[in-house]
């Protein structure tokens, strides 16, 4: 416990950023060579670019072709209004303009779940019409646009100088924001989106509107960028500004540095931005294209997570040298046993989800064929029935993870069906899954943290680091805080995926088969714990092939055969029921 | 109003385009349904047969069907090392795009390097000439291009849908250890994907170099509207990206003959996104 501590550590990284951009900002003053100058402005330039990028594309995963469409908004933005408006306003306009490019592409793009590849597509086709839309238009119209008559503020009585400090200033506040939106609520947000998009919406991450937010931010900071670089080429062109090479590089250097992480395109940007600036000259540019190119496809190979995730790893492997073993709570079952037959909640038999009428049909296969049932305050509900009668479809529809064709669930009052996931986990419907789903690039802590900051509980991220420890150590993972979840066994994933959904806060947790995968001994301590997180005041659906279990926990049971609902009641009644023995077991048949 | 020669001079072009677009897009949509690999990579290859073309026909005299000959096999060979190479590294669809775009920049700095960054043209006397239809001219050289390309993308679905290969790629697709123990090849299999996508690369280069003027920086010309068409069309679908090759093409050409040729662009990308977008399951 002790070595996962409930507080994140403060951080110096603000202090650090302010320091330099304090230097960069009085650089001029030391009457630096020209070239200095620009070469630096360009080093800015570029980790505007990388940095703006990674805030969608590398912290969520969707890799975007179309950072230059963003960019070349904000370019043209300003290449069109500098002579009529001050700087000031025209650079808060390439934002805007490029801002809301980016919030309609992302508004219209993810209304459906877009495989990644496609969106890499789409924004590829976006950037050649956009292109094309203002070559043929009074935008550009064909030749170019020259900005003449700029007012510049003066900065150091030189316009360099002051084109500098612009450069520098968006690329510092690139890499400030990329900082605090990676620590921020929403940056936990977009890496949970990243390692499973299904999973982060049922936790209730509000996926789409955060996938909007971040494309809002990325795009708004390329545009200011493209503003700026108008003033400092002070010729524009659809040809030199919606070419491969913002999109390609701005891929490149956050592939090397790597993309999760905020530092890591600034890292990739000055690496490339120096190795380009120093072989400028015909034969060793080809040279550097090939090695651009040898580049990306060694970063590729061998380098998944890029320099900042190479050092990443050399960290985690000085600070946690040996992974302790694990010894999951079953050494206090006896005691939780007593406990749960002592103080188990009793059901109330007041309702708590009503369920009405719920159909879903796929490609014709009737999945749910009308289903009425309701879940009881306190109980825990058993929901069985042969492989493919519909359980698992049910705990999906449930949770919001297919819509329902009809009916209603109805959940304190509201019906839920239909809603969006991230909705109904808000509401307080909690889920685990069968396979366990955990964030695979997430520690065990952070995995739960999320649950906790946006599930029901909706905790602000101290509170949900105090929570998510708690439940960590309630199923025995406390130890494993730091872990990442592949370097967990099947039964410990099972174990953080029922972390996961107590520490949302949940009124309704709904376990799908968490025992199937284990061990009998395994079973007997996920049992007790099933027990335990009744009697801590949680209403459970448990849908399980294992009877023992069923009969063991369960106050009540549903069977499910071929989308229908057949039988209800009391476990042991239930089971001797002929519909449900012939469900299992099949019918006789007619002609024997 | 345009005329109707006109309109039908431009739909012929369209056809001829849309053509060349499914020649260019067969490999790619193989390799993107069947290996998982989206294969920016194909357009270096076609580049690099171009070129050779161009060496080969217009330097050393040989006759295309000769350079043809020598280069399928080649470019076949070719197109199974790289697959041998994504096999070692287990390149995942994501990080194949960024492999091969890797490669393809070093392709481009290399044709550059070799050829110069200048256009070139083939001179010579093959595929020249048209012949004259009603009121339509007929340009030979497009007209046998179009024809093979069909042929190709027939070729291809026959050998999928009436011999065994379709299913067994099918059910390697669907799950590699249970097709192997069911005895389908999967390597083996792969590897003659990867084989007859760098082998529709090279007729795609040969046509290329017969037909069009030459530039490295040419691998990335036909990349949007290629993907566009292995896209629409349903990825491994031959019949499919030779459909959407066509509708691509013919749209493009009436832009340019109804509007104006710089809106040509437009056209294709936006019905690629608009499908994308009211239609998603559809690729």
């Amino acid at each position: 416990m002790s070595a996962v501590s409930a507080k994140m550590p403060r951080s110096y990284v603000p202090y650090v950023l302010l320091a330099v951009f304090v230097f960069f900002a009085a650089l001029p003053a030391m009457k630096p060579p020209a070239f200095a100058e620009s070469f630096l402005y360009l080093l800015f330039f570029w980790i505007a670019l990388a940095t703006s990028w990674a805030i969608f594309s590398g912290f969520t995963g969707y890799v975007s072709f179309g950072h230059g469409a963003f960019y070349g908004a904000g370019v043209y933005t300003l290449a069109n209004l500098a002579s009529y408006w001050s700087i000031w306003w025209c650079l808060i306009l390439s934002g805007l303009v490029a801002a809301l490019l980016g919030v309609a592409v992302a508004a219209v793009v993810f209304r459906t779940r877009l495989r990644g590849e496609l969106f890499a597509l789409l924004t590829l086709a976006l950037a050649i019409v956009l292109s094309t839309i203002i070559l043929n238009t009074p935008i550009d119209g064909g030749p170019g646009v020259y900005l003449l008559g700029v007012n510049l503020p003066s900065f150091y009585g030189s316009q360099a100088s002051t084109l500098y400090l612009f450069g520098m200033s968006i690329g510092m506040l690139s890499l400030f924001v990329a900082w605090y939106l990676q620590r921020s609520k929403l940056g936990r947000a977009l890496f949970a989106i990243s390692d499973d998009e299904d999973v982060a919406e049922i936790l209730g991450v509000p996926t789409y509107a955060c996938k909007l937010i971040a494309c809002g931010i990325s795009s708004a900071l390329a545009g200011v960028a493209g503003g700026i670089h108008a003033v400092f080429v002070s010729y524009v062109t659809v040809s030199g500004t919606f070419n491969l090479e913002v999109p390609l590089f701005v891929l490149l250097m956050s592939v090397l540095g790597g993309a999760r992480s905020w530092i890591g395109p600034a890292i990739g940007a000055v690496f490339v931005t120096v190795l380009n600036n120093t072989f400028v000259s015909g034969d060793s540019a080809l040279l550097v294209r090939i090695g651009i190119g040898v580049t990306l496809i060694i970063a590729t190979l061998y380098l998944p997570d890029g320099v900042v995730g190479l050092v990443q790893k050399f960290g985690r492997r000085n600070t946690n040298p040996a992974v302790d073993p694990v010894h999951p709570a079953q050494v206090e079952q006896p005691a939780a046993q007593q406990r749960s037959t002592t103080q188990a909640m009793t059901a109330t038999g007041e309702t708590l989800v009503q369920l009405e009428n719920i159909s879903l049909a796929f490609k014709g296969v009737r999945a749910l064929d009308g289903v009425n049932m309701e879940v009881r305050k306190g109980e825990i509900l058993g929901l069985v029935g042969p492989n493919g009668s519909g359980k698992s479809t049910l705990i999906n529809v449930l949770s919001g993870f297919y819509k329902p064709d009809t009916g209603r669930i109805i959940f304190g009052g509201e019906d839920l069906a239909r809603r969006p996931g991230h909705i109904i986990a808000k509401h307080g419907i909690a889920r685990t899954f069968q396979i366990p789903r955990p964030f695979g690039r997430l520690t065990v802590l952070e995995n739960v943290v999320v649950a906790a900051m946006f599930g029901a509980g909706g905790l602000p991220e101290r509170h949900a680091r105090e929570r998510a420890m708690h439940y960590l150590g309630f199923v025995g993972l406390d130890s494993r805080a730091s872990a990442l979840p592949s370097e967990l066994n099947l039964h410990q994933r099972k174990f953080l995926e029922l972390a996961r959904a107590l520490a949302s806060g949940a009124k309704l947790v709904m376990l799908d088969e968490v025992l199937a995968g284990l061990t009998p001994s395994e079973i007997t301590s996920a049992i007790a714990m099933v027990r335990r997180i009744h009697s801590a005041d949680t209403t459970i659906v448990f849908v399980e092939h294992n009877m023992r279990a069923v009969m063991e926990l369960t106050h009540r049971l549903v069977v499910i055969n071929q989308g229908k609902m057949i039988a209800e009641g009391d476990p042991r009644a239930v089971m001797q029921n002929p519909a449900v023995i012939a469900a299992y077991l099949g019918t006789a048949d007619a002609e024997d | 109003m345009i005329s109707a020669t006109l309109l039908g001079q431009s739909l012929l072009s369209g056809i001829f385009s849309g053509c060349f677009y499914a020649m260019l897009g067969l490999g790619m949509t193989l390799s993107w349904r069947y290996l998982k690999v989206i294969n920016l990579a194909h357009f270096a290859f076609v580049l690099i047969a171009a070129y050779l073309t161009y060496q080969l026909v217009g330097k050393s005299g040989l006759h295309p069907l000769v350079v043809a000959v020598l280069l399928i096999p080649l470019f076949f060979a070719l197109g199974i090392a790289q697959q041998a190479l994504i096999d070692y590294y287990k390149v995942n669809e994501f990080a194949s795009v960024i492999v091969t775009f890797g490669m393809a920049i070093i392709t481009e700095a290399a044709l550059q390097w070799f050829w110069s960054a200048d256009y070139l043209k083939l001179e010579s006397h093959y595929l020249r000439g048209s012949t004259q239809i009603g009121t339509l001219f007929l340009p030979i050289g497009e007209a046998v291009m179009a024809l093979i390309a069909v042929v190709m993308c027939a070729a291809v679905w026959a050998a999928l849908r009436y011999t065994w290969l379709g299913k067994a790629l099918r059910a390697g697709l669907d799950n590699p250890q249970i097709a192997a123990s069911f005895g389908v090849p999967n390597r083996q299999l792969s590897y003659l994907v990867a084989g007859v996508s760098g082998a529709t690369a090279a007729i795609g280069g040969i046509f290329v170099a017969l037909l069009f003027t030459l530039a490295p920086s040419q691998i990335f010309a036909w990349l949007g509207v290629v993907f566009a068409a292995a896209l629409l069309g349903g990825l491994g679908s031959p019949i499919g990206v030779l459909a959407a090759g066509l509708l691509l093409g013919v749209s493009e050409a009436l832009t340019m003959a109804v509007i104006a040729p710089a809106w040509a662009p437009v056209v294709p990308f936006t019905l690629l996104m608009v499908i994308l977008l009211i239609w998603p399951e559809r690729v």
